[in-house]
């Protein structure tokens, strides 16, 4: 098989798992602070896609410039969900948590079912067919500049829950609810703010995948499990596994595409996860319990 | 211990059992010759919907056009949606059946069709497939199952010989080829029948990788660049719609041009939404595939129809197969005039139509309940639109190839 076609699938395929880190990323920072696992993650990207694609189609918005205003709606609708509904489920069991959030997913789908139909929608810009030369390679455009902005907005939350007043009060929640509660952190606005966070990064997330591949509102389960698969990987709560995760499911997956069977992807995604809990069940780099 | 009955009691109970005996009868066949029930089973949501609408707007216009045919049309249209599922049409089925269908139609996908068929032949309530090419389906020895759609080694063989055709006609023949099929019951048939008839077929090309694909792909960068890296000069892909507007649109990309793109028979580039998204990328990929006839007077009667009602839609092969099999049914219908499983089944049995809307030989079903007269066309995107090329007899336009390069299309 020639190096020049190993290479390039190797690249797509990362670039692509930067983009699946990114969606993964919301989930894992709210699991990570409010330990709350988020079962309409991939319902609230496709929310997030099909805003996109109703600024394309209605006002020529591209994407990557409607993403802004669109991850503050999701910081919105996330504030909003962990205040109203997300709240008073925190002391309960898990299954009652679980049951809410999947109960959220299933409306949402149907309700975009209702409103766009089951047809697959995309945003076609002009740059979306264009491809980058490197030496051999080909690259594509639209996947460099996702993965570029996937980087640059993991720095930036990085940054964030680093040197933030705000963040650093959000990371003693995660660290220690009791402590966070006596020395007097507003924990369940901060909990709000912390999956109006999630929310707003998968809203970003769910605009540029309309540059990647269409949409349909049953898109959003898949994405789910996607998700769970690549924070899993990566470890539940830590920012950089899952992009770690994301970048390994992306050459996984593009990898066994060129050596094995293509419509065998997902089966080698799977088996990492496998793997991942046979051996290192916190995650490549989780902290252990 | 006995029972005395007066000779007056005893007319009294024997008028009122005859009463009841004369009217059991009498209210079966009143049931049995009433409105022809027509269950339109069809994927309309799922990653299949696009194409089960496309089948419900040939069942939908299909009594109006026939009763401007002078074909009395006395039929109610019941409607079900597979969710392109085959676990739920087998269910949808079931309940079209309860619910009083005396006939179903449908349902575009092979692995639904094959559920629906189990639950008509166990129910003994006949199903015409309009469309779906799994040949297993129509070799169980079903009784009241029917086919009006070729089935995949049909659409392979006439798919084959067309490529012929269509080498030499237009002086191009390419001596490599990668094979791209969706992994499901329709890529997988069509997949085997290109397996074992191409050898018989002689044709021209070595197949030099075939690579197959999930029917739900979000991406087919991977498997573009593995067929990129063979150099074959035709590409012959199986595919659904989806798959076929990612599949072009990672071609662009990838800049990809092999001198010929040529399905050998299924859905996708001929689909309106490809069009739509696709634009100028979508012109001069080629099909072999069962079309409308265009030069048929009743095709005609239908198109006009159909732009009336679905103003900006395509009309396709969905459209023809799905209104012929409505008219199969209200035809076996008329003709039995009876809405009983068994008397519709022999009445569809005996189908004989020269005067239809797809091309090909006459309508008829063989002793297998399988349509062996449709014969394939090559479609070739010009325009932004399907048009027929070959067979010359019934050409719309000219054949043009070799296909420009992506870039430079206008």
């Amino acid at each position: 098989m020639p190096a020049d076609l190993i290479l390039t699938v190797a690249v797509q395929g990362i670039l692509t798992g930067l983009v699946y880190g990114l969606m993964a990323l919301g989930l894992s920072v709210i699991f990570g602070v409010v330990r709350v696992v988020n079962f309409a993650h991939g319902e609230m990207m496709t929310i997030a896609s099909y805003a996109a694609i109703v600024a394309f189609g209605a006002w020529n918005i591209d994407p990557l410039i409607s993403m802004i205003p669109i991850a503050v709606l999701l910081f919105a609708l996330g504030y909003a969900m962990q205040t109203v509904l997300i709240n008073p489920f925190i002391n309960r069991p898990e299954h009652s948590q679980f049951i809410l959030l999947a109960a959220v997913a299933i409306i949402m789908v149907n309700g975009l079912l209702i409103i766009f139909g089951p047809d697959a929608r995309n945003v076609l810009v002009d740059y979306a067919l264009d491809s980058i030369e490197v030496g051999p390679l080909l690259i594509d455009k639209v996947r460099v500049i996702t993965a570029v902005l996937a980087l640059v907005i993991t720095a930036g939350l990085f940054a964030f829950f680093k040197l933030s007043r705000t963040g650093k009060a959000i990371r003693a929640c995660a660290d220690n609810h009791l402590g966070a509660l006596v020395v007097g952190l507003n924990v369940k606005h901060l909990y709000a703010l912390t999956f109006g966070i999630g929310s707003a990064i998968v809203g970003a997330a769910g605009a540029m995948m309309t540059l990647l591949i269409d949409t349909t509102p049953n898109i959003g389960p898949v994405f789910t499990l996607q998700a769970f698969v690549i924070v899993i990987i990566g470890g539940l709560g830590s920012m950089p596994g899952a992009l770690l995760g994301g970048v390994l499911i992306g050459l996984s997956e593009a990898m066994s595409g060129l050596f094995f069977a293509p419509s065998a992807k997902t089966m080698f995604g799977v088996a990492i996860l496998i793997l991942v809990l046979l051996f290192r069940p916190q995650g490549l780099l989780g902290r252990k319990a | 211990m006995s029972i005395k009955l007066t000779r007056r009691q005893f007319a009294a109970s024997a008028a009122g059992a005859a009463l009841v005996a004369g009217s059991a009868p009498f209210n079966i066949v009143k049931a049995q010759t009433g409105k022809l029930k027509i269950g339109s089973i069809h994927p309309r949501s799922g990653f299949q919907a696009q194409l089960g609408i496309a089948c419900q707007r040939g069942i939908d216009l299909a009594p109006k056009v026939l009763q401007q045919l002078g074909i009395k049309a006395d039929v109610e249209i019941m409607n079900a949606d597979t969710e392109s599922n085959v676990d739920v049409a087998r269910a949808r089925a079931e309940k079209l059946i309860n619910d009083g269908a005396n006939v179903l139609i449908g349902a575009f996908d092979s692995g639904q069709s094959s559920a629906i068929a189990q639950v008509a032949e166990q129910k003994g309530v006949p199903y015409i497939i309009n469309v779906a090419a799994a040949p297993q389906i129509t070799e169980q020895g079903y009784k009241f199952v029917f086919r009006n759609f070729p089935t995949a080694p049909m659409l392979v063989g006439d798919g084959l010989n067309l490529m012929k055709s269509v080498f030499e006609k237009s002086g191009i023949t390419p001596k490599t080829a990668v094979f791209m099929h969706v992994n499901d019951t329709f890529g997988q048939s069509m997949a085997g029948a290109i397996k074992a008839m191409a050898p018989r077929f002689n044709l021209p090309f070595q197949i030099v990788e075939t690579i197959a694909y999930d029917p739900q792909a979000k991406d087919l960068s991977v498997e573009i660049a593995k067929a990129k890296a063979t150099g074959a000069e035709l590409l012959m892909p199986v595919t659904r719609l989806n798959d076929a507007i990612l599949m072009v649109r990672e071609m662009v990309k990838q800049r990809w041009e092999p001198k010929i793109v040529m399905s050998p028979g299924a859905p996708g580039f001929y689909e309106g939404q490809f069009y739509k998204t696709l634009g100028k990328f979508s012109n001069y990929l080629l099909t072999n595939v069962p079309w409308y006839n265009p030069r048929s007077a009743m095709t005609q009667k239908l198109l006009d129809q159909f732009t009336k009602t679905y103003k900006g839609e395509l009309f396709e092969l969905n459209v023809g197969f799905s209104f012929e099999a409505v008219m199969v049914a209200v035809l076996a219908h008329n003709a039995a005039k009876s809405t009983a499983g068994a008397a519709l089944a022999d009445a569809i049995r005996k189908t004989n139509l020269t005067d239809h809307v797809m091309a090909g030989g006459p309508l008829q079903f063989n002793e297998k309940g399988q349509n062996v007269n449709i014969k394939s066309v090559t479609l070739q995107n010009l325009d932004q639109r399907p048009k027929v090329v070959l067979p010359l007899d019934i050409a719309e336009d000219n054949l043009t190839l070799p296909m420009p390069s992506w870039q430079k299309r206008t």
